[in-house]
This record gives structure tokens, C-alpha cells and sequence, in this order.
């Protein structure tokens, strides 16, 4: 199989090679990862050909384009030598080409002058094609990788221009010109990276139940899947009589939001429901696979800070008067449903659970969770016997990191005997937000053991970009 | 919201939940809405063996929608046969989106169960459970499955 060279972004990095993986996947096309490092935005995987290239990277989000790779080393010296050593076979069928030839430059830049002379030493590739900077029939660049205040590049590569990425939907979806959003609507390139990282394709189901404006729903579908979501406030998903954006007027709601970016028919439509007591159909013995219907869940459960995190229930256990009173009540329209917080480390829990009785075999749970940057305060990754962990993705903030945890739906024979049979668990009790959510605590402490220990230990780079992880997590991403 | 919904939602209180009669929930007064949508063959034929057949007649015929008929359709009857005799079935239909396929066209049933699944769409309503009763209410659109304190 050919080497392909990706260009990649230099952002949101430990998140690049499960999108890769995941693009590949989806397209059922074998991907080999040759060099890949969190530090370059040069990755060099192998695949079957140039039209699989275009279709893994058509739906990239992290990624500006793939080139088939035609030589590179660490001088141009040794880049020369490597592309007549791969590529000489290549260079016959380009002889009459219209081409171009560009510089492409991480870390550093060269001059006109200085670029004149680089794409000039290639001479001997004798293309005797007319040059066009515009429609071009084949592009060819050189990528420079420096180190940082380096005068010369570290490392070299030739490519051919393959295809580009699908990064420019990260404008179409932009937040600010989506017509109906609220204060805690995930960034749009999140989303669709989210939706990529799901497998989400033409022909699946997908599901959100912390929905909110639609955000997940609508970058799932913009990749084809039939999306249906839900939210414990039904006023998010209804919308409002107008909006405080300049020019627009009339209602807006999750509906609009799909008809906005002409999806309207990709959308099933939303109800106001809580997972804790989902009307959703719910597989009695959940160790029976086969039996789901969702081809994937994304979410981003409320942490409880911006947003809060409640189910349905009382604080308090109800008496029978109070009970009484809800039963006369509770057909009146103005009648509201009594809801309580509820432990975060429970949700996340229930999430996969619900996940395990509804997700098709090899169907995806890919779902947010915020932690401190600490380990001692930071949040385990929550496991499930049905579900197997696919990724775990950082961004990392000041004082805190969340991550993407995405998860595959095991088939019945994959689950061992018995690992079913769960204790139950034990989870925070109390009836104050602060006294179930250990991690909406902290925050509001503003994170002073995290302070604490960074001062004491006195060195402010300890934190690598594997923060965010511990145990076997760790381990893993630093090695892959 | 689109009939197809309905095939996944039965009744939110728990003790319900594990009686059959709380699936399907039985539409009551309810108003309904035709929505265009673009026809998705491979979305009809993925969600085909998900959906509860037998069920989904009953919620037809209590909207009064045409009859459907007593054995679902299998995935063959949503294609014209003619201009897909050499196109290869998938299985898991994951792989065939960007392939170049010769263009489906839908047989009259697969446009039939498009239009009641995702055409038809409950506008304002109730949904009652088969078991206990309740009645979830449908406005504008959107059902709200929230449950009562007395109920939780």
C-alpha cells in the first residue's frame, strides 16, 4: 500500500488519530499509521489507494488535505535522494501536466526568492507541463517542519495533492451564524469531530439525549444520519418567539436550526424526556445484543455548572399530602415537574447503561466529561462489561480538561460470562448539587488543590499532554 | 414529531416499562402534519428488521392512516428489481455511501412506509400508555415524556 502524507492541524491534537482511525473505519478502509507524533502536523499513514485517501479525508475536520507522499529527510540533500529513490516510476505521468509546485512551511517561512530556489532544485523531475497556479491538474508541495525559532527546517517531505478535507463545514456550522444556540451549545468543529469520531454515515440512527439546541444532532446529520434527541427542558428544544441576534425576528427553534442548513428531512424530531426515566424502548436483560435499535449516542451531559444537572424527583421523599397534591395537579398545564440534582458520577453511569440497551452490535457511545487537571481529584473513566473503549480525547483548559470517551458496543459473545452481574454501585449522597458533584465543587473552590500541589512541586510544564488521564488511559495514549 | 418515533418510545414509568402493553403508545386526538422529506433507501433499509411491525400497524390503523400491509416488506421490495439486479447487497450498508452505485429507485412500497414514517408527523396530541393510562401530551410537535412528582 502507497504512503500518504496528512496535513494535519496543529490543534485539538489528541484528537487527530481517532478521527483518522475513525474516518477509516466508517469508509471500511484498511489505515496503517507510519509516523504520527502530537508535536507535527505531518502524519504519514498508508492506504489502498488515492480514491480511498479522498474518501477518509472528505470528512476530516482536523485535517487541511492528503498528499501522496513522494519522498522526504531531514535535509533537502537526503529529501532529493528519498523522492528519486520512491517516485521515479511517478514522474513520467506527470511529464505534461499542468502543474503548479508550492511551499508549505510549519513553524517557519522562506522567502520568494528563497522558495524560487527550493521549488527550482526539483528541476529534475523534468516536468515539461504549463504552470498554473489556479486549476491545476496536479499539485505538488513541499512541507518544511521547524522547530520552534529554528532558522532551518528539521525535517522535509514531497507531496502530491491527493485531496482536501471537509474542514470548511467547521464555517458552515459556525456558531455565530447559527440562528438558534444557548450559552452552552458545543463549538461547531467539536460537534462534527464528535460526529465523525461516532461513526455517524448516510443510513444510520442516531440518538442525543442531552440535546439542548440540536447542536450534536445537526453536525451528525450534515454526515447523512437520521437524528432524533431529547432534553429535560422542553423550552430548549421548542425555542422562543424571538431572538437577541441583530436582523432576526420570527421563532426560533431546533427545527429551524435543521431548516437553516436544508437537514430538515435527516431530522426525526426531539421530545422532553430524562434519562433517569427515558421512555425510550429499554431491553429488559441487556447482556441480549441484537436487540438495540440506535446506530449511535453522542452527548454532552449538563456538569452541573453552567448548566444543571437534574433529574426528576423531589429533594425530599414526598408525604402523602404532597403526593395528593400532585395527583390533582398534575393535569393542569401550568402544572411543572418537580426535579432534583442528581450525583454526576451516577449519569455518567446511567448514560452507559442506556447506551448498552439500545446501541446496535458495534454501534457508538461517544460522550464529553469534564475532570480537573489533577489526579487526585480527577474523575474515573466510567466503564460498562457490554461497551469497549474506543478513544479517549483531551482538551485540555486551565484547571480543567474534557475529554471526547467514545465507546463500541460489544456483541453478545464478546461480554464474558458473569460480567454482568454488577454490584450496585454506591454513589453520592445528599440532596445539594454540591454534595453529588464532586467535580462542580472543586470547580467553584476554583481548584485550589490543583494550586497547591503545582506550587509545591514548583514546576509550572509538569502537566504534559496526557493530562487528563491516568491509570491504563495513560498509559495507552502515551504510547500510541 | 415523525411516526417513526414512535416505534422506540413506550411508556416512561418504570414498572411499566416491562408489561407489553406499554408499547406502543396509542395516539389520541391527535392532529397530523405531512412534512416533505427527501426519500434515504439506505436509511429505510437499515432501520427495516428495527422496526416492530405488528406494532406499527396498530398505530396506523388508530390514526386512520391507509392499512399497512400484514407482513413487513423485506429489503428487496424497496428497490425497483430492474436496475439493481447486478448491484451487490450489503449487509451492514456502512460501506456503500461513497461507491459508485447505479442510482436505487424506490418500489411504490418504499415510498408507502416513507411517507408514514417519515412523513407523517404528530403535530399536537396525546400519546397514552396501554398499561397504566397516562397520557403524554404532544404540543407543537414535541412530546413531553416528564413525569409527574406522585409518579417518579
Amino acid at each position: 500500500m502507497p504512503d500518504y502524507l496528512v496535513r494535519l492541524v496543529q490543534m485539538h491534537e489528541s484528537f487527530r488519530k481517532a478521527e483518522l482511525q475513525a474516518l477509516a473505519d466508517v469508509a471500511g478502509i484498511k489505515i496503517e499509521f507510519v509516523r504520527y507524533d502530537e508535536d507535527s502536523p505531518f502524519c504519514i499513514i498508508r492506504l489502498p489507494s488515492d480514491s480511498a485517501a479522498k474518501t477518509v479525508i472528505s470528512r476530516g475536520i482536523l485535517s487541511q488535505g492528503i498528499y501522496e507522499l513522494w519522498g522526504q529527510g531531514s535535509t533537502y540533500d537526503e529529501l532529493h535522494a528519498s523522492v528519486k529513490e520512491i517516485s521515479q516510476p511517478r514522474w513520467k505521468k506527470y511529464e505534461q501536466t499542468p502543474f503548479r509546485f508550492t511551499l508549505d512551511g510549519y513553524r517557519g517561512t522562506k522567502s520568494q526568492a528563497e522558495q524560487r530556489t527550493v521549488i527550482e532544485s526539483f528541476s529534475y523531475l523534468n516536468f515539461q507541463g504549463p504552470i498554473r497556479m489556479r486549476d491545476a491538474d496536479a499539485t505538488f508541495r513541499v512541507f518544511e517542519d521547524y522547530d520552534t525559532h529554528a532558522l532551518t527546517p528539521k525535517y522535509l517531505y514531497l507531496g502530491r495533492f491527493v485531496a482536501s478535507s471537509g474542514r470548511d463545514a467547521k464555517t458552515t456550522y459556525d456558531l455565530k451564524k447559527r440562528h438558534y444556540i444557548s450559552t452552552t451549545s458545543m463549538d461547531a468543529e467539536l460537534a462534527l469531530l464528535t460526529a465523525n469520531i461516532a461513526l455517524a454515515a448516510p443510513g444510520k440512527l442516531f440518538y442525543d439525549p442531552f440535546m439542548g439546541t440540536g447542536g450534536f444532532p445537526l453536525a451528525c446529520s450534515h454526515f447523512g444520519t437520521i437524528v432524533c434527541g431529547s432534553d429535560i427542558d422542553g423550552r430548549s428544544i421548542r425555542g422562543t418567539g424571538g431572538s437577541a441576534r441583530k436582523g432576526q425576528t420570527g421563532k426560533m427553534d431546533v427545527n429551524g436550526n435543521f431548516k437553516q442548513y436544508g437537514l430538515e428531512s435527516r431530522y426525526l424530531g426531539a421530545f422532553i424526556s430524562d434519562l433517569t426515566n427515558t421512555p425510550l424502548r429499554i431491553l429488559q436483560h441487556s447482556n441480549m445484543a441484537g436487540d438495540g435499535y440506535l446506530d449511535g449516542i453522542v452527548c454532552d451531559p449538563p456538569y452541573g455548572i453552567r448548566e444543571g444537572l437534574k433529574v426528576l424527583g423531589s429533594r425530599e421523599k414526598l408525604n402523602v399530602e404532597e403526593r395528593e397534591t400532585h395527583l390533582n395537579r398534575f393535569q393542569e398545564s401550568t402544572y411543572i415537574p418537580p426535579k432534583r440534582p442528581y450525583s454526576f458520577t451516577a449519569i455518567l453511569d446511567d448514560i452507559l447503561a442506556f447506551a448498552a440497551a439500545t446501541l446496535v452490535e458495534e454501534g457508538r457511545l461517544s460522550m464529553w466529561m469534564p475532570t480537573a487537571n489533577d489526579e487526585d481529584i480527577e474523575l474515573a473513566i466510567p466503564t460498562h462489561p457490554c461497551l469497549e473503549i474506543v478513544s479517549v480525547c483531551v482538551q485540555p483548559f486551565n484547571k480543567w480538561s474534557r475529554r471526547l470517551l467514545t465507546y463500541r458496543r460489544l456483541s453478545g459473545s464478546q461480554i464474558p460470562p458473569g460480567a454482568l452481574d454488577m454490584v450496585k454501585k454506591e454513589y453520592e449522597k445528599g440532596v445539594k448539587a454540591d454534595d453529588l458533584n464532586d467535580f462542580r465543587r472543586k470547580y467553584f473552590q476554583g481548584f485550589k488543590e490543583f494550586e497547591r500541589l503545582r506550587q509545591e512541586t514548583d514546576t509550572p510544564e509538569k502537566l504534559d499532554d496526557t493530562k487528563g488521564i491516568s491509570g491504563k488511559w495513560r498509559e495507552k495514549s502515551t504510547s500510541g | 414529531m415523525k411516526l417513526l418515533t414512535l416505534n422506540f418510545l413506550t411508556c416512561a414509568i418504570k414498572s411499566c416499562k416491562s408489561t407489553p402493553a406499554s408499547f406502543p403508545l396509542h395516539p389520541r386526538d391527535a392532529e397530523l402534519e405531512i412534512v416533505e422529506a427527501d426519500l434515504n433507501i439506505l436509511f429505510l433499509k437499515n432501520i427495516l428488521p428495527r422496526l416492530m411491525w405488528d406494532e406499527l400497524r396498530v398505530i396506523g390503523s388508530e390514526l386512520g392512516l391507509p392499512e399497512l400491509p400484514s407482513t413487513p416488506p423485506t429489503r428487496e421490495d424497496l428497490v425497483e428489481p430492474s436496475t439493481t439486479a447486478i448491484a451487490a447487497p450489503t449487509s451492514d450498508g456502512t460501506r456503500d455511501a461513497g461507491e459508485e452505485e447505479e442510482e436505487e429507485i424506490p418500489t411504490q412500497t418504499a415510498k408507502d412506509l416513507h411517507r408514514v414514517l417519515l412523513e407523517t408527523c404528530i403535530k399536537e396530541g396525546k400519546l397514552v400508555c396501554g398499561n397504566c393510562g397516562h397520557e403524554y401530551k404532544v404540543l407543537e410537535g414535541v412530546a413531553n415524556f416528564l413525569l409527574p412528582g406522585h409518579l417518579v
